[in-house]
């Protein structure tokens, strides 16, 4: 069987079972491993793609959900609240060993996409479902913080 | 800076380093037969007389530490310096903090530095067990001396060439200039030549005075940050390869459970399942060796884990079959309260604990805890015309490498193990049974390429747990309330236990983790160790058995504190008592994490110099809101000093949040300050997860929890609202500390201390979970 959508703005065609979760069919089936598996069932947010602009949990969704939709990875990012983020990200050095930063970034850009001034509260309310085990999140609440500013700037 | 993950991605397949091909077969025969290499140092260190001989702890590691340039050093004609980090990178910074050393002495541009990481292949880069918080403490000098070697090098190339003396010349930002002159070598013009060279010896090395230093004490970014914000990292669940195949493995329930029979057939007609095996389990002791069970080889990462669904296992779950987790406590608790080996003994606890005027007990409960890395284990392998080549995430490539030699019945030359970055360790990346796994299931394949997972259940079900520990204190106070006993009992399970299985008493490396090392000014003090029986395996968890032992002294000295109405910062100094290294009298057990007592002194001022920073810098004994309050804890681990002050504000609802957190920090010098403070934040929130929600129990022999959903991690909204760490300015007269582990013993009493302050509740059981709501 065969799912068709858009990754990261081009047209892909993949040959996997519709039930597979969208994070296998990219990681394996269309070779993009940015993305990353912590849980399996949408506890951690390592595996956070945006679907049609929403930061999905791509463990916990059937690639054959996004048949015809759009579907942007960490390594397609791309826009003001990206750039801003990723350059937050490194200035702020915010990763330690990394692995769940993709699910993160993924999950920052989401927020400053829909609200570009976010407060401590917001931020929280949005990154709560992205688990960071070496512990970052003070860095991460500023890194989001100062990619906000940078978005105005 | 570019990463080479020596992963096979692409078309880096076939581009690893080379192997050595000195066989060390006899030698690690021997060693094996007492549990594998790594025992040899870290489980049955040497006795005092030979730590207290060698100048560093690194010298009795296994194969020690190496300092020869052509190891760690390559330059390309384009003046590319390329440097190999033999340790493991699990988000410590070592892949930044090594190079740094070494570029600092090279005299190299930061601009024109690789890093590449290295096989297993301690004889020739030296130690690479990646763990006890110790890349920096063990390699700091011999990366100098790397360094400085390579530099000493070129510079005499380059006044050979000159027909100069070497006094003349001198290295300057990736060139090497005659001072006279102003002429210059760019670094890539010399490093043919200056290869061929003898390396100096190291008395006739030049180092860098500390005012010298470029990169060392700079919080210079990190090697792999860019790689990390675009998705370009590899970590080992991301290695591919052509014709790969996938595997997971469905073990036993039960540590020591064995597979009675498998009937397979559905799935096998799940699409894409290629191969059942059945892996078999290893007899006690457990080591690093697989726990056994059915692996499904398929073409993808789902159907495998479909097929294992579809499996139908009868197990037998063997001898730990009854373990309870609300009944073993109860059981050492009891333990707790009988009179128990030994371990440390000055003065006459016993009989001043009688007269005393005022006697407190308290006693303590911690849990199990999985390591949980965001990655979970994973390791792929191939066999190719007998030579078999592994990438994984481990933490100790070289027992990696020496144990799939063992399995395989293979030379340890025809075996490369390729370390990829590692998403978080903590421990549990130390054993490579997950490795070994893959290797055989290769090995099953034909030599097909395998790439083992682990999901996040097998990881929190069967994983090398954090031990669980009930710590009793028993103090005798005098009429002024001044403590003239103290009597400390720990029992727990030691990690020894999956050496030797029979074992019972915690090893000398754990007593020696905060226990009989305690530096209080008593005279009269004594500790013992109960029996446990270890019914899981028990492994190391990030900081070890410091947790349970810093808990409990740190939570008792408030304690005191409290029953003797005084403030607990002025006490706990009070008990420390006067600046002085500190001479721990029944030490033959000290431990010290192996390092020498004359290098590495238990330096009570030191300890002091932390609490009163930290106090200073928190504002301790500031006014804070209704429901707030501070909470202090000090601990030496690590042959690192640190304090915390914890804020904490409790709701009337018993809702937990820290507004600040305040960490002084005394690791002797400072390489990378900014990979320190990343250290102490994340070390915080991993003692903050311990302390609030983490808990691993046992039912029935089996893991209760699963996954994220009930095995409790520290989210963001839980996290500290700032954290503030308070580096002490490196002393270059003193050896570098620990910096990866103590941060965590002192959070997690810092914080149940502030609870305290702030409700007058005394928290004596982690996790908290709901007690402040009861």
């Amino acid at each position: 069987m065969a799912v068709s959508f858009k990754l990261n703005g081009k047209p892909v065609t993949l040959e996997v079972d519709p039930e597979m979760p969208l994070l296998w069919a990219v990681r394996e089936f269309a070779g993009l491993t940015g993305t990353k598996f912590g849980c399996g069932m949408a506890q951690c947010g390592a595996c956070t793609m945006h679907v049609e602009g929403q930061p999905t949990r791509s463990c916990s969704m059937a690639v054959g959900d996004v048949e015809g939709q759009s579907v942007t990875t960490i390594e397609g990012l791309s826009g003001k609240a990206a750039t801003a983020v990723q350059a937050a990200w490194e200035n702020i050095q915010v990763p330690q060993c990394g692995y769940c930063q993709s699910g993160q970034i993924m999950s920052a850009v989401a927020l400053l996409e829909q609200t570009p001034k976010p407060n401590d509260e917001d931020i929280n309310a949005a990154m709560s479902g992205n688990i960071c085990r070496c512990a970052t999140y003070v860095r991460i609440r500023a890194a989001i913080h100062s990619a906000s500013d940078m978005m105005e700037g | 800076m570019p990463l080479d993950q020596n992963s096979p991605h692409d078309e880096s397949l076939g581009a690893s380093p080379g192997v050595s091909n000195v066989s060390r077969r006899g030698l690690l025969k021997g060693i094996v037969a007492v549990g594998g290499l790594v025992l040899a140092a870290r489980i049955l260190p040497p006795g005092p007389s030979v730590a207290q001989t060698a100048a560093y702890g690194a010298a009795a590691m296994p194969h020690g530490t190496v300092n020869a340039p052509s190891a760690f050093i390559s330059i390309g004609k384009d003046g590319i310096v390329t440097i190999v980090c033999h340790r493991s990178e699990m988000g410590q910074g070592v892949r930044t903090g090594m190079p740094q050393i070494v570029a600092d002495e090279l005299e190299a541009d930061w601009n024109k530095v690789r890093v590449v990481n290295a096989t297993g292949d301690e004889e020739k880069y030296g130690n690479q067990d990646t763990d006890g918080s110790r890349s920096t403490r063990h390699f700091m000098k011999p990366m100098r001396e790397a360094g400085a070697a390579a530099r000493s090098m070129l510079e005499m190339t380059a006044a050979k060439r000159w027909g100069v003396e070497p006094g003349e010349v001198e290295a300057r930002n990736h060139e090497i200039v005659h001072k006279a002159s102003g002429r210059k070598f760019g670094y890539g013009e010399l490093a043919e030549e200056a290869a061929s060279l003898e390396v100096p010896a190291n008395d006739e090395l030049r180092l860098k005075t500390p005012d010298q230093f470029r990169y060392i004490g700079k919080g210079l970014p990190l090697a792999d940050g860019f790689d990390i914000s675009v998705g370009k990292a590899k970590y080992g669940f991301d290695t591919w390869m052509e014709g790969m195949k996938y595997a997971v493995v469905a073990r036993p329930p039960v540590f020591g459970g064995k597979v009675v029979s498998v009937d397979d057939s559905e799935a096998l007609k799940i699409p894409g399942v290629e191969k059942i095996v059945r892996i078999e389990g290893t007899p006690a002791p457990a080591k690093f060796q697989p726990l056994g069970g059915v692996a499904v080889i398929a073409s993808n990462t789902w159907a495998a884990m479909k097929g294992r669904d579809a499996l139908k296992i009868t197990w037998d779950d063997g001898p730990h079959k009854s373990y309870d987790s609300e009944a073993f406590r109860q059981q050492m608790l009891e333990t707790a309260r009988k009179p128990a080996k030994v371990v440390r003994d000055d003065g006459d606890a016993e009989t001043e604990l009688g007269k005393a005027a005022k006697k407190i007990e308290a006693e303590y409960y911690l849990p199990h805890l999985a390591q949980a890395p965001m990655e979970p284990p994973a390791a792929t392998t191939r066999i190719v015309d007998g030579k078999c080549e592994v990438w994984s995430c481990v933490q100790a490539p070289q027992v990696t490498r020496t144990d799939i030699a063992e399995k395989l019945g293979m030379k340890l030359e025809d075996v490369t193990v390729h370390v990829t970055l590692l998403g978080g360790g903590f421990g549990r990346k130390s054993k490579p049974d997950f490795a070994i796994e893959s290797a055989i299931l290769s090995k099953e394949m034909g030599g097909a390429p395998v790439k083992l997972l682990w999901t996040r259940e097998d990881d929190i079900r069967h994983g090398y747990y954090h031990t669980v520990s009930a710590e009793r204190i028993d103090a005798g106070l005098d009429a002024n309330g001044k403590v003239t006993a103290w009597r400390h009992r720990s029992v727990a399970p030691t990690i020894t236990s999956i050496f030797m299985p029979d074992t019972k008493h915690q090893g000398a490396f754990e007593l020696g983790m905060g226990l009989v090392d305690v530096p209080f000014d008593i005279p009269n003090l004594r500790c013992e160790n109960g029996e446990a029986e270890a019914h899981a395996r028990i492994g190391w968890f990030r900081s070890v058995s410091n947790i349970p032992h810093a808990f409990a002294i740190q939570s008792f000295v408030a304690e005191l504190a409290a029953a003797a109405g005084k403030d607990q910062k002025d006490f706990l100094l009070e008990l420390l008592g006067p600046p002085r290294v500190a001479e721990l009298k029944s030490l033959d057990t000290l431990w010290n994490y192996g390092e020498s007592t004359k290098v590495y002194p238990v330096d009570v001022g030191r300890l002091r110099h932390v609490v009163e920073l930290v106090a200073d810098k928190a504002g301790w004994g500031r006014q804070v809101p209704k429901g707030h309050g501070l909470g202090i804890a000090a601990h030496r681990s690590f042959v690192t000093y640190v304090a915390t002050v914890v804020e904490t504000a409790v709701a009337e609802d018993g809702t937990l949040t820290i507004p600040r957190v305040d960490v002084a920090i005394d690791c002797g010098n400072v390489v990378n300050p900014e990979r320190i403070r990343a250290q102490v934040e994340g070390a915080c929130i991993m003692g903050l997860s311990l302390a609030l929600s983490s808990e691993i129990s046992f039912k029935d022999g089996r893991v209760v929890q699963g996954n994220y959903d009930d095995y409790l991690v520290a989210r963001i909204d839980q996290a500290p609202r700032e954290i503030n760490v308070h580096i002490v300015p490196s002393n270059w007269d003193l050896a570098p500390g620990g910096v990866g582990e103590p941060g965590v013993p002192p959070f997690a009493p810092a914080l149940t201390n502030a609870i305290f302050a702030a409700t007058g509740k005394r928290i004596r059981t982690l996790p908290i979970g709901d007690q402040l709501k009861a």
